[in-house]
């Protein structure tokens, strides 16, 4: 017979309650940051990735390839463990007065996050007709110049529901940074867990605000889709 | 103006340009013509290196096609260029697809590019669309944007190439009445078309072009009166029969 009696007390308010709501916000934080530096970072490779010159467009598809097919979690424990072991003591005195949990976790989902973000990039500019980019150059655009303001405009607006799922993917796989102590939402349901034992309280609210927050960030690309992208475009 | 000299040019093992030689006159209009296939597009893409000669010597507007100094975007800037699928920006409205490359190349003020885009689009008969988008236009109204598009750089030569072949019949009409008044306040045009009464009535000569080679070269009343090459007659012949 259950045995176990809710109490959904803890995680509405009191101190667990605030435990959480500072998770949410790392996680927030993480996620923030995560997001807007992956897509540029996942710009600039899909941009080298179509390069004319052979080697540049080699870095391009070796850091997909790594990055893509490599667990998140591993590279995590690489930049938290392993890259301080690697950098002048100058830089590691710097990191240690930052928050160097954090900062590890938000370069390991950037660059993990990118390399997929390149992808979809790369498939949406490859899906405007070669004709757009001649229209540019004859123009006397340069090519960065007419990625910059024909191409590129046009692939975003493709590639916006691709995009919008490797944003959630990043918010959610921020998740993993609590297994280097950052101290985000997974991290505090955990702690209120352990001091409360009331794990499904815990963790039910866990999944209900990580699944708000795919809500919102799909809510917001819907807006951004109806509202900044004319709807006349072909 | 323009000025080929003993120009070759090949697809991997097609020899699709073989030994151009054409010299434009600034102020000049020329035609060219010919079958499918015979190197026409090829030919007027090498004038703003959207194909990149492999032989002989290109020069436009002073500037040495082969030559490493020249600064092709700069050479791109002073010729327009017009295609036959419109290729307008679709995620621009008319007035932007017109002031892009003024603002951003020319450096133009935008208040000042909007003034003149919008005599451009006067010109062309579309200052009502000043903020449609190309998928709401015909095709023969992108076609006067594109138009409208090009000569907003202030090109010194105009380049079309097919301008009007992708379009509905009783759309022609109104792109060469456009391309009749560029030509008459003294653009050099260079245009492929086989709309034969705009070579007739608007140009200053024609070209005529079989595979990758320049067989004819005419005053337009030449060149319909009294072609010299059978493979022009027989070209001449096929587009005007009912047939085609
Ligand atoms: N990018 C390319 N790569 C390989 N071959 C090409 C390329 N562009 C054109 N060709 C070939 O070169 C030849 C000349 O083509 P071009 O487009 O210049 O002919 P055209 O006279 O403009 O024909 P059309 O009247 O059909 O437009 C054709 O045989 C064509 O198949
Ligand atoms: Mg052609």
């Amino acid at each position: 017979m259950l045995k176990y009696t809710f109490d959904w007390s803890i995680v509405t308010s009191g101190k667990y309650f605030e435990w959480l709501v500072s998770g949410l916000k790392v996680t927030l934080e993480l996620s923030a940051v995560g997001i807007v530096c992956a897509f540029i970072l996942g710009l600039l490779i899909a941009v080298l990735k179509m390069s004319h010159y052979r080697p540049v467009r080699w870095i391009a598809t070796a850091y997909l390839e790594f990055f893509r097919n490599t667990p998140l979690l591993v590279q995590i424990f690489f930049w938290y463990f392993g890259s301080y072991k690697v950098l002048p003591a100058a830089v590691n005195e710097w990191l240690n007065s930052t928050n160097f949990e954090f900062a590890a976790a938000a370069i390991a989902l950037t660059i993990y996050t990118s390399a997929f973000i390149a992808e979809d990039i790369r498939s949406g500019i490859l899906s405007i007709p070669k004709e757009q980019m001649e229209a540019a150059r004859s123009a006397g655009f340069s090519y960065l110049r007419s990625m910059q303001y024909i191409i590129l405009p046009q692939a975003v607006r493709i590639t916006i529901p691709p995009l919008v799922n490797q944003f959630l993917n990043l918010a959610k796989n921020s998740s993993l940074a609590m297994s280097i102590g950052v101290m985000e939402l997974t991290y505090q349901a955990r702690q209120v867990e352990s001091y409360t034992f009331k794990g499904f309280e815990a963790f039910t609210a866990a999944t209900v605000v990580y699944l708000g927050l795919s809500v919102v960030i799909t809510a917001l690309m819907d807006l951004y889709n109806k509202k900044v992208l004319n709807p006349h475009r072909a | 103006m323009i000025k080929f000299e003993g120009v070759h040019k090949w697809f991997k093992k097609l020899h699709v340009l073989n030994g151009i030689d054409l010299h434009v006159k600034p102020g000049e209009v020329v035609v060219v013509c010919g079958p499918s296939g015979s190197g026409k597009s090829t030919l007027i893409r090498t004038i703003n290196q959207l194909e990149p000669i492999e032989e002989g010597s290109l020069i436009v507007d002073g500037m040495d096609l082969r030559s490493k100094k020249t600064d092709i975007n700069k050479l791109r800037a002073e010729v327009g260029f017009v295609f036959q699928q419109f290729n307008l920006y679709p995620h621009l409205s008319v007035i932007d697809n017109i002031t892009l490359a003024p603002t951003k190349i020319r450096k133009t003020p935008k208040k000042e590019a909007q003034e003149q885009a919008m005599e451009l689009l006067e010109r062309v008969g579309l200052a009502v669309k000043r903020d449609a988008y190309p998928t709401q236009l015909s095709g023969g109204q992108q076609q006067r944007v594109a138009i409208a598009r090009a000569l907003a750089m202030k090109p010194r030569i105009m380049l079309f190439d097919e301008p009007t072949s992708a379009l509905d019949p009783e759309m022609i009409g109104e792109v060469l009445a456009v391309m009749q008044d560029l030509a008459s306040t003294g653009m050099t045009m260079v245009c492929v078309t086989h709309e034969m009464g705009f070579a007739r009535e608007v140009s200053d000569r024609v070209v005529f072009m079989d595979h990758g080679v320049i067989l004819e070269e005419a005053q337009p009343e030449e060149f319909f009166r009294n072609p010299q090459h059978d493979r022009a007659k027989q070209f001449l012949k096929q587009l005007l029969s009912p047939m085609h």
